[in-house]
């Protein structure tokens, strides 16, 4: 084993804020404990209304040389955008 | 509120709420004592968290306490300038970091105590008073919930963890009893209704105390017997050198602000 504490990553939703935003990391023995960590280290300013915080382990990232054929290709479909309607005026604010 | 207030002498009263600060402000000081040395990082914010925590609950209770003295002085008169015979705080919070862990252990059994104590406090005649332990008692709860955890981790964690929990729980125990002892200014303060007597929360106390340890594996240790002294004045040599830190400035440039 490890003796080390595995990485988790921390989210908060702010008092704003409709969803959770990845915010930084941070080390602990456990989840309960990265909770309490997250408490100390990231809403000292009141910054949050909820946390979250998830193991960096589990989660599965792209790789960054991945970047040309996941992305690239809809660089040039700016036909993917709803750009091109003319919305009524009547319709109000989109 | 007067009729009630009035009930206790102000002397009284000035000295229960000395208690209470200086309960919050030399566990403060040692607290902050671990700024910088934490072994990790997300222990050191947190224990400095703490530490600002009780220096905010020390000004609530020492602003108060200057107010009832009527003397014109003030939290900051009342911390930087007095000696360590004025001080009326347990012996438990003046003791020795040691370690991590018994930093810990002298933290839960403080914060188990000051949990109950806030909470009867909410019910204090006196508004003043419960108007500050409705404040701090959020943070208070915080305070145990973390302390709590690391004594069950650290307690039931690793044979090396465990083994330093249980000596600092062995060598803290003796600090205990102070918490719940009477005496006269307990008494008028109790007959007052403005807190509780300190006998009364032991039962509380007990029960959290006694679980957290289960759950940590520790062994509580076997012995009733307790040094005390501090809420009289008479302290260990430790107050000397935390006060002659926390007050040196003040001291040698009386007045200085910035």
């Amino acid at each position: 084993m490890s003796s080390e504490w595995p990485l988790w990553e921390v989210f908060i939703r702010g008092q704003h804020g409709l969803s959770h935003r990845h915010v930084g990391s941070l080390h602990a023995p456990d989840a309960e404990c990265a909770l309490r960590n997250a408490r100390d280290v990231y809403t000292r300013r009141n910054e949050g209304v909820s946390i979250w915080v998830v193991e960096a382990a589990h989660i599965t990232a792209s790789s960054p040389s991945d970047k040309g054929p996941l992305f690239e290709p809809s660089e040039s479909k700016v036909y993917r955008h709803p750009s091109f309607y003319d919305i009524p005026d009547d319709a109000g604010a989109m | 509120m007067t009729g009630n207030v009035m009930a206790v002498e102000c002397n009284t009263l000035f000295n229960w709420l000395l208690r209470l600060g200086d309960n919050t402000l030399v566990l403060s000081h040692r607290v902050s004592q671990w700024c910088g040395h934490a072994p990790v990082l997300e222990e050191d914010i947190a224990l400095a968290n703490t530490a600002l925590d009780l220096i905010g609950q020390t000004q609530m209770w020492l602003n108060l306490a200057g107010e009832v003295e009527g003397k014109g002085r003030d939290a900051d008169t009342l911390a930087y300038l007095r000696d360590a015979w004025d001080f009326r705080n347990l012996l438990l919070v003046e003791r020795p970091n040691g370690d991590f862990g018994h930093t810990m252990m002298r933290q839960f059994l403080f914060d188990a105590w000051q949990n109950v104590l806030l909470n009867r406090l909410k019910d204090s005649t006196d508004p003043r008073v419960a108007d500050i332990a409705e404040k701090a008692a959020k943070e208070a709860a915080y305070h145990l919930e973390r302390s709590r955890g690391t004594v069950i981790a650290l307690g039931d964690g690793t044979e090396e963890s465990h083994a330093r929990m249980q000596a600092a729980l062995d060598a803290l125990w003796d600090y205990v009893g102070e918490m719940f002892l009477d005496d006269q200014v307990d008494r008028a303060i109790a007959d007052a209704g403005v807190g509780p007597l300190p006998s009364n929360l032991r039962d509380e106390w007990d029960g959290i105390v006694g679980a957290a340890l289960n759950e940590a594996t520790l062994t509580r240790p076997d012995s009733d017997f307790a040094q005390t002294g501090g809420k009289t004045g008479r302290h260990t040599e430790d107050l000397g050198y935390i006060l002659a830190e926390m007050q040196f400035l003040q001291r040698a440039y009386p007045g200085a602000t910035w």
